[in-house]
C-alpha cells in the first residue's frame, strides 16, 4: 500500500520479544512473536534502537539516523529499503 | 509387524518393524552390543514395509515408513534393507527429534572434551570419526551432534557409522574384519559398508561431554586453515540442522551460546592422514 | 489370555480417563504414543495426561511433545498476525478456522492441538482483492498445475493454496465452508456475520458455527482421515460452550444430519456414549482404524470412505473425469502404510 511517509507510525516490536546476541558484527535476534531468528547487521540494530516502541514516520527516522549515527552521507533510498525488509520480517510495524 | 527389533542409540530409544526378516536379523548382529530402549519405550517408530501385499516376495522393495515420513522417499531393493532401517531411523531424528539441537555433524571425545566436524557430504566427516575413534577418541556418532539445551553439553548418538566408497578399504585398513556390516552395492549413495563403533564407544553411550572445538573439514584441497567467525558458525549450524527452527528459542540459546563460547576452524586437506595431522594440531591449539 | 489388538479405541480412552494409562505396560505405551502420533494428537495426549504418574521416558517423550505444540502454536499466531497485517487495509474481517482459531481464542480444543495450515474464511466477493495483497505480501501458489489450479476455482470452497516465500507456511482462502460442489450450501454469510473477535483484528465463528465446520469438515468434505482429532474437537467445543442453539444453527446451515452424528460420535469416542446407533459403528469402526504401529488398518472400509467422500462432493461424472486426471499422473487414493 502507498502510503504518505507522513502520516505511517513504524515501530520496533516490543523490547521483551526480542532475545538479541552480538556475535560479531553481526546479531543474531531472536523474535519470540514469530519464533524467527534474524541475523542482522548495520544499519537494522540503529534503526530498530532509533524507532523504539513508540514509533515513528519514516521521514523522522531517516532524520534522526542521519544525526545519531553520523549517517548523513548515506543513501536514502538504501535506508528506506533496509525498513521495508524490517517490516517484512515483523521486527517493525507499520500502524 | 512381523518382525521386530528394539536399540537405544545415546540417549534415543527406536523400534524397527518390518514386514521381512532379513533386514532385522541383521539389526540384531550388528547392535549386538547395544541396549534397549530405557522403560522399553522406544522414542521412535521405524517401519519397512512392502507397497503391495504381493511385494514381499515378487522383486521385494522397501518401503520406508514410521513416525515421521518422507512423502517422496523411494524404496530400495530387500538387499539394502539395512541401509532402509538406518535411513528410517535418521528420518526418524531428522524430523523428530525435540529434545535436542540436532546438528548434522559427527562427534569424538577426549579426556571429557569434544570435537565436533560438520561440513557438507563428501567432506569426509564419517570416516574421520571412524579413523580417530581408532586412534584413542571416543566415537560419540558419525551423523548427529545432540546438543542439550538445558546444560550445553553434547550427547553421544553411535549409530552404525555409514561409510561410503572409496572410504570403506581406508578405514578397513586399519580395523578388524568381524566389525563391519554386509558390502551394499548400487545404493542410491554408492556402496556402503557399515561400521560398528567399539566396545568403549557403546558402554560410554550415554556420558554426554563438553564441546571444546568446532572442525569444519574440506577434503581435495592443499593442507590450509582458518578461523571461522562466530557468524559464519552460527549460519552454517543452522543448515545443518534440521530441528533449529522447531525448537524455538531454546535452539537460539543453544546455539548462540555454543559459538560465542566454542572456536572454531576451517580445515582444509588433500589426505586422511594430513586431515588427522590438522585435527590434532587444530585440537591441541584449541 | 489373548490381548485385544490396539487401535484408536486405545488412544480415546487415555483421552477420555486419562488415569486408564496406569495400567498400561510398556507394549501398550508403544502402542498408545505410535497411534497418538499417527492422529497428531501427541500433544493433546501430553496435556491430558499432565499430573498422571507415567514412566520416565514417556514423560520425557510427552514433554518434547508438549514443547512441538506449544511452539506450533506460536508460529501459528505469528501467521494469522502475517495475514491480519497484509489483509488489515482491506475492511473485511479475517475470520480463522479450525486450529489457528482454537489457539486464539485459547478454547479447551486448542490445548496441545497441532496446527498445519492456516485456514481463513473471508467473504467470496473480497477474494481477488484478498488474493492480490496476499500475493503483494510475499505468497505465492503452490501447484503450478493449471488443471489443479481450474478445479479448485471452479469446484473447490478456496482459492488454491498459497505458500510463503520466506516462512514456508501455507495459507488456505475459504469463502464458505463446503466445496461448491457438495449438496448442501452452508449460509456462509451467516457465518461471517456471527463470528467474534478473538484478538485485535483477528475473528473467529461462532462456538455453534466451530462445531458445525467440524462437523462438516468430518463427513463432507472429508474422507474421515484425521476423524479423531476432528471429533475432538468436536467433544472441547461442546464440552465448553453447551449445545444450546446447536440444533437451530446446524438446520439453518442444512447440516443438522452432520452435526447430530459429529456429537454421537464424539460422545461415543471421549464422552459417555449415550445415544450411539447401529449406523454409527461404520464410522467409529473407520475412524478408530489404527494399529500399534500406527498403520492405518480396515483398507475396505477405508476405500469406501474414500468413495463415498468424493461423492458428496462432486456429482458422478465431474468425479470420473477428476480421478481420471489423477490416475493419468498415478496418484489415485489415499497413502497407505
Amino acid at each position: 500500500m502507498a502510503l504518505a511517509d507522513d502520516t505511517v507510525l513504524y515501530r520496533m516490536a516490543r523490547a521483551e520479544s526480542l532475545s538479541i546476541v552480538h556475535l560479531d558484527s553481526f546479531s543474531a535476534v531472536y523474535h519470540r512473536a514469530s519464533g524467527i531468528t534474524h541475523l542482522i547487521t548495520a544499519p537494522a540494530p540503529e534503526i530498530l534502537a532509533t524507532l523504539g516502541e513508540a514509533g515513528m514516520t519514516r521521514a523522522a527516522l531517516l532524520d534522526r539516523l542521519a544525526r545519531d549515527y553520523a549517517l548523513g552521507d548515506a543513501d536514502m533510498d538504501v535506508l528506506r529499503e533496509r525498513l521495508d525488509e524490517l517490516v517484512a520480517t515483523g521486527l517493525v510495524s507499520r500502524a | 509387524m512381523n518382525h521386530q527389533f528394539s536399540v537405544a542409540i545415546g540417549p534415543v530409544g527406536f523400534r524397527i518393524g518390518s514386514d521381512w526378516r532379513a533386514p532385522i536379523a541383521q539389526l540384531e548382529t550388528l547392535y549386538r552390543a547395544y541396549p534397549k530402549p530405557t522403560d522399553g519405550v522406544p522414542d521412535f517408530t521405524v517401519r519397512l514395509f512392502a507397497a503391495r501385499p504381493w511385494r514381499r516376495v515378487l522383486r521385494p522393495s522397501v518401503m520406508i515408513g514410521g513416525d515421521f515420513v518422507l512423502p517422496e522417499a523411494a524404496p530400495l531393493p530387500l538387499a539394502q534393507g539395512l541401509l532402509a532401517a538406518e535411513m528410517g531411523m535418521n528420518l526418524q531424528m531428522a524430523l523428530g527429534q525435540r529434545r535436542y539441537l540436532l546438528l548434522h555433524a559427527s562427534v569424538v571425545e577426549r579426556d571429557g572434551e569434544a570435537l565436533m566436524m560438520t561440513g557438507v557430504s563428501g567432506a569426509g566427516k564419517s570416516t574421520l570419526a571412524a579413523l580417530l575413534s581408532l586412534r584413542g577418541w571416543r566415537l560419540m556418532g558419525d551423523e548427529f551432534a545432540l546438543l542439550d539445551p538445558e546444560t550445553g553439553q553434547l550427547h553421544a548418538f553411535p549409530r552404525l557409522v555409514s561409510l561410503k566408497n572409496t572410504s570403506i578399504a581406508t578405514v578397513a585398513a586399519e580395523a578388524p574384519a568381524d566389525r563391519f556390516g554386509p558390502l551394499l552395492e548400487g545404493t542410491p549413495k554408492g556402496t556402503i559398508r557399515h561400521f560398528v563403533p567399539d566396545a568403549h564407544a557403546i558402554a560410554t553411550m550415554i556420558q554426554p561431554a563438553r564441546p571444546a572445538l568446532i572442525l569444519f573439514p574440506s577434503f581435495g584441497f592443499e593442507p590450509a586453515a582458518r578461523d571461522v567467525a562466530p557468524s559464519e558458525v552460527f549460519v552454517r549450524l543452522t543448515q545443518a540442522s534440521t530441528n533449529y527452527v522447531a525448537l524455538g528459542e531454546r535452539g537460539f540459546d543453544a546455539l548462540t551460546k555454543l559459538v560465542t563460547s566454542v572456536p572454531a576452524r576451517a580445515i582444509d586437506y588433500p589426505d586422511t592422514a594430513s586431515a588427522i595431522a590438522q585435527v590434532e594440531a587444530a585440537w591441541a591449539a584449541r | 489370555m489373548m490381548r485385544r489388538a490396539p487401535d484408536g479405541w486405545l488412544l480415546a480412552r487415555a483421552l477420555r480417563l486419562p488415569e486408564s494409562t496406569l495400567a498400561l505396560d510398556a507394549q501398550g505405551w508403544t502402542a498408545l504414543l505410535a497411534i497418538a502420533r499417527a492422529e497428531q494428537m501427541l500433544g493433546t495426549l501430553a496435556w491430558r495426561l499432565d499430573g498422571v504418574a507415567v514412566p520416565p521416558n514417556v514423560g520425557r517423550i510427552l514433554e518434547d511433545a508438549w514443547r512441538s505444540v506449544e511452539q506450533g502454536r506460536v508460529v501459528a499466531l505469528w501467521e494469522a498476525e502475517a495475514a491480519r497485517r497484509a489483509l488489515a487495509p482491506i475492511d473485511e474481517r479475517v475470520v480463522l478456522l479450525k486450529g489457528t482459531a482454537f489457539v486464539a481464542a485459547d478454547l479447551l480444543a486448542g490445548q496441545g492441538r497441532s496446527i498445519g495450515d492456516l485456514d481463513i474464511l473471508v467473504p467470496r466477493a473480497s477474494l481477488d482483492t484478498i488474493e492480490a495483497a496476499l500475493l503483494d505480501a510475499g505468497w505465492e501458489w503452490v501447484k503450478p498445475d493449471p488443471y489443479d489450479d481450474a478445479y479448485y476455482r471452479q469446484w473447490m470452497h478456496e482459492l488454491p493454496p498459497l505458500i510463503h516465500r520466506d516462512r514456508d507456511r501455507m495459507i488456505d482462502v475459504h469463502h464458505t465452508i463446503l466445496p461448491l460442489t457438495a449438496r448442501i450450501t452452508p449460509n456462509a454469510a451467516a457465518l461471517l456475520a456471527d463470528a467474534g473477535e478473538v484478538a485485535p483484528g483477528l475473528w473467529a465463528l461462532s462456538p455453534e458455527d466451530m462445531v458445525v465446520h467440524a462437523a462438516a469438515h468430518l463427513f463432507a468434505d472429508g474422507d474421515l482421515a484425521g476423524g479423531m482429532r476432528n471429533l475432538w474437537d468436536v467433544h472441547c467445543l461442546v464440552e465448553q460452550d453447551g449445545v444450546a442453539g446447536l440444533a437451530e444453527r446446524a438446520a439453518m446451515h442444512g447440516l443438522n444430519r452432520e452435526v447430530a452424528r459429529a456429537l454421537r460420535l464424539a460422545a461415543a469416542l471421549y464422552g459417555d456414549g449415550a445415544g450411539s446407533r447401529l449406523v454409527d459403528r461404520l464410522y467409529l469402526r473407520r475412524v478408530t482404524a489404527r494399529d500399534g504401529w500406527g498403520r492405518t488398518t480396515r483398507p475396505v472400509t477405508r476405500m469406501a470412505f474414500y468413495i463415498r467422500s468424493h461423492w458428496l462432493r462432486m456429482p458422478p461424472a465431474m468425479l470420473a473425469r477428476h480421478l481420471w486426471t489423477k490416475w493419468r499422473k498415478g496418484g489415485a487414493g489415499p497413502a497407505s502404510g
